[in-house]
């Protein structure tokens, strides 16, 4: 991948020039159910990693619909900010919904 | 001994032999070509594209096992399929020359896929109406698996030709070493011809202008040129195969020749 283009990307995920870049994979296992991040793999653009995904992920009929991203366009949290992203939600008990008393009558609550 | 001594000089047992013969050709043809895509794994320039050849060598491996299961059926003398794989030797062997030769490289392979698999689709696609009600459902389920074949080794050959110079080289170089065996995909012998009567098989010199049709497109997508033309090579059908399916065979075979019946 030229420089010129790595602007956009997440410069942490390393591509070399003579290999295919990263994709990740996301699978519906079926209709009505989000897409769950299934694995990656590699490719030479977006349709081959769709088949390989294919032939990779859904072999034994795992899903109904496929997505790929380029694994450099994904922007992730640092792990060495974990402490200051996640840490002050641990106390914040009330933003639970436990404080209510739920009907016996209600269901799937 | 070859089939045609074997068929005896009765109508009945004429239309039996026939129609054994035409399942085995079709087998034949799946069983082979799944042989050698077998043969690339663990080889494959990728980890990726390993499972997609292995995916696509199961796929034409079971629609071989149904064939020649159903041609076991019609044979009627107790063979199923790995009988007819296993216990047959290449003169018996009815399967067309192009899916009998070697791998060469990723390009080679590519491109005997795209042919094999484009004339196939359009000939099961037909055989779905076949008056052999099984071979009629096995079309349909095998046709959903071949269409994917074609468009995988479609995506293959344009970005192969597309690709560097050497790739688009190696791709030129496949469609040249194959091109001799593309009209044995369409030969209309006297066998189906009169399977055609009864509406088993289907003539297959109607499915020619699909299958050029849709190698136009994909030449023009390469930006490839017509391949060169080539004194056509046949005899496959007739058991006249080319030194390739010796070793093919000898390395499928040896296992259940060795130990009958094994199971694991």
């Amino acid at each position: 991948m030229s420089e010129a283009m790595e602007g956009d990307r997440n410069p942490s995920v390393a591509e070399t020039p003579n290999e295919w870049p990263l994709w990740e994979v996301f699978v519906r296992t079926r209709g009505g159910l989000a897409h769950r991040h299934f694995g990656s793999l590699h490719a030479s653009d977006g349709e081959m990693a769709l088949r390989h995904a294919r032939d990779l992920y859904t072999r034994r009929q795992e899903g109904v619909s496929l997505w790929v991203v380029r694994s450099s366009s994904i922007i992730a949290s640092d792990p060495d900010n974990a402490d200051s992203f996640f840490e002050p939600a641990a106390d914040k008990i009330y933003r639970h919904p436990t404080f209510y008393q739920i009907p016996d009558v209600l269901k799937h609550i | 001994m070859t089939m045609l001594d074997q068929r005896g000089t009765d109508a009945p047992a004429r239309q039996v032999g026939i129609h054994f013969d035409y399942l085995l050709r079709l087998g034949d043809d799946s069983l082979v070509l799944g042989q050698r895509l077998a043969e690339w794994c663990g080889h494959a320039p990728a980890l990726e594209i390993d499972l997609s050849l292995s995916n696509m060598a199961l796929d034409l491996i079971g629609q071989a096992t149904l064939l020649l299961d159903h041609a076991g059926v019609v044979e009627g003398a107790g063979r199923d399929a790995d009988a007819l794989a296993f216990g047959r030797d290449a003169l018996d062997y009815r399967n067309c020359l192009l899916v009998e030769q070697p791998n060469g490289d990723f390009a080679r392979t590519m491109v005997r896929q795209w042919l094999f698999c484009t004339a196939q689709s359009h000939l099961f696609s037909e055989l779905t109406d076949s008056s052999d009600e099984a071979l009629a459902a096995i079309a349909a389920k095998a046709l959903k698996e071949l269409r994917y074949h074609v468009e995988l080794s479609a995506d293959w050959i344009v970005r192969l030709a597309q690709g560097t110079e050497e790739s688009g080289r190696r791709i030129r170089d496949a469609f040249d070493w194959h091109w001799r065996f593309v009209d044995e995909l369409f030969e209309f012998d006297a066998v189906e011809q009169a399977l055609a009567e009864t509406a088993i098989a289907v003539d297959r010199t109607m499915l020619r202008a699909k299958f050029d049709a849709a190698l136009s497109d994909l030449l023009t997508l390469s930006q490839l040129e017509q391949p060169a033309e080539h004194y056509p090579v046949t005899g496959g059908r007739r058991g006249h195969h080319s030194e390739h399916i010796g070793p093919l065979l000898a390395v499928m075979q040896c296992l259940p020749r060795a130990y009958p019946g094994a199971k694991w």
